[in-house]
C-alpha cells in the first residue's frame, strides 16, 4: 500500500480485557492507525489514544480492580488524549450508574441507565437525528442526563447518543460494529484514503 | 463518503452483535438466583440458567428439558448479565417459550435430550439470537445457515474433560485454513462434500474464520482449560459443570474470568491458578459408551 499523503498514524490502546475489542482494531486500521490490544498497567504510557469497547461493564469492572487499572486509566484520561468509550465503556466513564447503581470512573459528566431500552429483544438498528451516521444499539444504556461541560455530538429521537467533553468521546451505539468510519475518524483523525472498504462485521 | 445502505442493520446482524460484544468472556451455567449472583460478581459476561448442569444430567439420567420459566424469570430478576438458557433439539416450542420470556440467547443444545433427530430449528425465524453446537466445519456452517448468530464447540459437556472441545477447536481451525487455501473452482465441491451451504464456504474462504463469534463449551474445568481453549482460536469460554461443581464455585469463577483474558500469558496463569480449591472430579472418554456422548447428538 503507497502512501498517498502524509498523516498522522496514531498508536490507539484498545482495552482487551472482554468484549468488543476487534471490532474497535478493524476500525482504526482501516484509518491508518496502529490498534494497539491493552490488558497491563504498564502499556499505557506510548499511546496516543484509547478505546473503552463495548462488553460487559460488571466484567471490565472486575477485570480492571484485579489488575490494578483503575489509576492508570484516571492517569490516562488526565493527559487530555483521545478516548472513544463505547457501551459498557460509556457506563465504565459515567459520572453516575443506575440499572442497577455500579461504581464508575466519572470520566464524563453525565448520568447513565444500563440496558435501559431492554434486554436483546429490544437491540436494534437506527440512524442518528440530523445526520445519516448509522446506530447500532446492543443491550444499549441510555444517557439520561448530562453536565454543563458535555457537549451533544449525536442524538437518536432527541436523546444523546454521543457526546464529548474536550477529547473524550463517549457513545450508547457500536460505531465499530458498522462499515461508518466517521465516529473513529472524528476522536482519532485519520486518512480515509487508507480505508479501503472493510468487510461487513460479521464476527 | 461510503454507501449508508450497507450499515443498515438486519436483525441477524444485531444478534451477531451481542456474540462479539460476548468474546472474550466466561459464560457460566447456573443453577439457581445465588449462582447467578456469584457468576455476575466473578465477572462472567452470560449466565446460561438450567435446572441441572450437564454433569448431573449426564449422572441422573432420564429425559433433560428445557428449564422452569419460574427458575429463568428469578435469575433475570437477580443480574444485571445477559441471561442465556436452553432448549432441545429441534424443540421449537421451547425456544419459542424462551424467546417469550426474553431471554437473550437461546442454545440449541445437545446437553439436553433431543427432540427432533432430523431437523434442528429454524432459527432465522425468531428475534432471540441463538448458539448452537457443533464438532467440525460441516455442522458449524449448517447451524449457521439455519440461522445460528454464534457458534460453540460442543466438546463433552459435564465430563470435566477438556479433550473433546480441543478436538472440535482443532477440527476447525484445520478446516478453515483448508477452506482458505482452495481454487474458487474448489469451493462448491468443498460445500457438496461436507454437506455446507456454498456462500459461507465462500466467506470462510474470503476471510479465514467463520462469519459469526465461535466460542469453547464441554469439559472446561480449570483456569488452564480455558486458556488452551482461547489459545486454539477459541473467541470466549462456556463453563458448565467446572464452576458450581468444584469445591470453590466463587474462587475458580473468577480465576477462569481472568485466564480467558490473560490466556497467553503463563506467569499471570500461576497466580490466578493457584490455591483455588479442588476442581470438579470428571470422567475419562474412554469410561463413557459411544451412545451416550452427548457430542453425538445433532448431525
Amino acid at each position: 500500500m503507497s502512501s498517498t499523503k502524509p498523516m498522522t498514524k496514531r498508536r490507539i490502546g484498545v482495552l482487551a480485557l472482554q468484549g468488543g475489542f476487534e471490532a474497535h482494531e478493524r476500525r482504526l486500521t482501516a484509518l491508518g492507525h496502529e490498534p494497539v490490544r491493552v490488558r497491563y498497567a504498564t502499556q499505557f504510557d506510548e499511546l496516543d489514544g484509547l478505546i473503552l469497547p463495548g462488553g460487559e461493564s460488571t466484567t471490565h469492572l472486575k477485570l480492571i480492580a484485579l489488575e490494578g487499572l483503575g489509576p492508570v486509566l484516571d492517569a490516562f484520561v488526565a493527559t487530555q488524549k483521545p478516548v472513544l468509550a463505547t457501551c459498557a465503556g460509556l457506563i465504565l466513564s459515567a459520572r453516575t450508574v443506575s440499572g442497577p447503581s455500579q461504581a464508575s470512573f466519572g470520566f464524563l459528566d453525565v448520568a447513565v441507565r444500563r440496558n435501559a431500552w431492554g434486554r436483546q429483544l429490544d437491540s436494534f438498528g437506527a440512524i442518528a437525528d440530523d445526520s445519516d451516521v448509522p446506530l447500532t444499539f446492543i443491550r444499549a444504556p441510555r444517557i439520561e442526563s448530562v453536565g454543563p461541560g458535555v457537549e451533544v455530538v449525536l442524538r437518536y429521537h432527541g436523546e444523546p447518543v454521543l457526546v464529548r467533553s474536550g477529547a473524550f468521546f463517549g457513545a450508547t451505539f457500536h460505531p465499530e460494529l458498522t462499515s461508518d468510519v466517521r465516529v473513529h475518524r472524528q476522536v482519532f483523525g485519520g486518512d480515509l484514503t487508507l480505508a479501503s472498504t472493510p468487510a461487513p462485521v460479521r464476527g | 463518503m461510503k454507501n449508508q445502505n450497507t450499515d443498515k442493520k438486519s436483525p441477524y446482524e444485531i444478534k451477531v452483535g451481542l456474540a462479539e460484544m460476548l468474546k472474550g468472556g466466561v459464560i457460566m451455567d447456573v443453577m439457581n438466583v445465588e449462582q447467578a449472583r456469584i457468576a455476575e460478581d466473578a465477572g462472567a459476561t452470560a449466565v446460561m440458567a438450567l435446572e441441572r448442569v450437564p454433569a448431573q444430567i449426564r449422572s441422573e439420567g432420564g429425559v433433560a428439558r428445557a428449564s422452569d420459566p419460574a427458575m429463568i424469570e428469578a435469575i433475570q430478576a437477580a443480574v444485571s448479565i445477559p441471561v442465556m438458557a436452553k432448549c432441545r433439539i429441534g424443540h421449537t416450542t421451547e425456544a419459542q417459550i424462551l424467546q417469550a420470556l426474553e431471554v437473550d440467547f437461546i442454545d440449541e443444545s445437545e446437553v439436553l435430550t433431543p427432540a427432533d433427530e432430523d431437523f434442528h430449528i429454524d432459527k432465522h425465524a425468531f428475534a432471540i439470537p441463538f448458539v448452537s453446537g457443533s464438532t467440525n466445519i460441516g455442522e458449524a456452517l449448517r447451524r449457521i445457515g439455519e440461522g445460528a448468530a454464534m457458534m460453540r464447540t460442543k466438546g463433552e459437556a459435564g465430563t470435566g474433560n477438556i479433550v473433546e472441545a480441543v478436538r472440535h477447536l482443532r477440527s476447525l481451525r484445520t478446516a478453515i485454513r483448508r477452506i482458505t487455501q482452495l481454487l474458487p473452482e474448489e469451493i462448491m465441491t468443498e460445500a457438496k462434500l461436507h454437506g455446507m451451504p456454498y456462500d459461507l464456504v465462500r466467506y470462510v474462504h474470503e476471510h479465514g474464520k467463520l462469519p459469526v463469534p465461535n466460542f469453547a463449551a464441554g469439559g472446561i474445568a480449570t483456569p488452564a482449560d480455558a486458556a488452551l481453549c482461547m489459545s486454539l482460536g477459541a473467541e470466549a469460554v462456556f463453563v458448565g459443570s467446572g464452576i458450581f461443581l468444584s469445591e470453590d464455585p466463587a474462587k475458580r469463577a473468577r480465576a477462569v474470568v481472568q485466564a480467558t483474558t490473560y490466556w497467553n500469558d503463563a506467569k499471570k496463569l500461576v497466580e490466578i491458578s493457584r490455591g483455588i480449591g479442588q476442581a470438579m472430579r470428571g470422567i475419562e472418554m474412554d469410561k463413557i459408551p459411544e451412545g451416550e456422548r452427548l457430542s453425538k447428538r445433532g448431525w
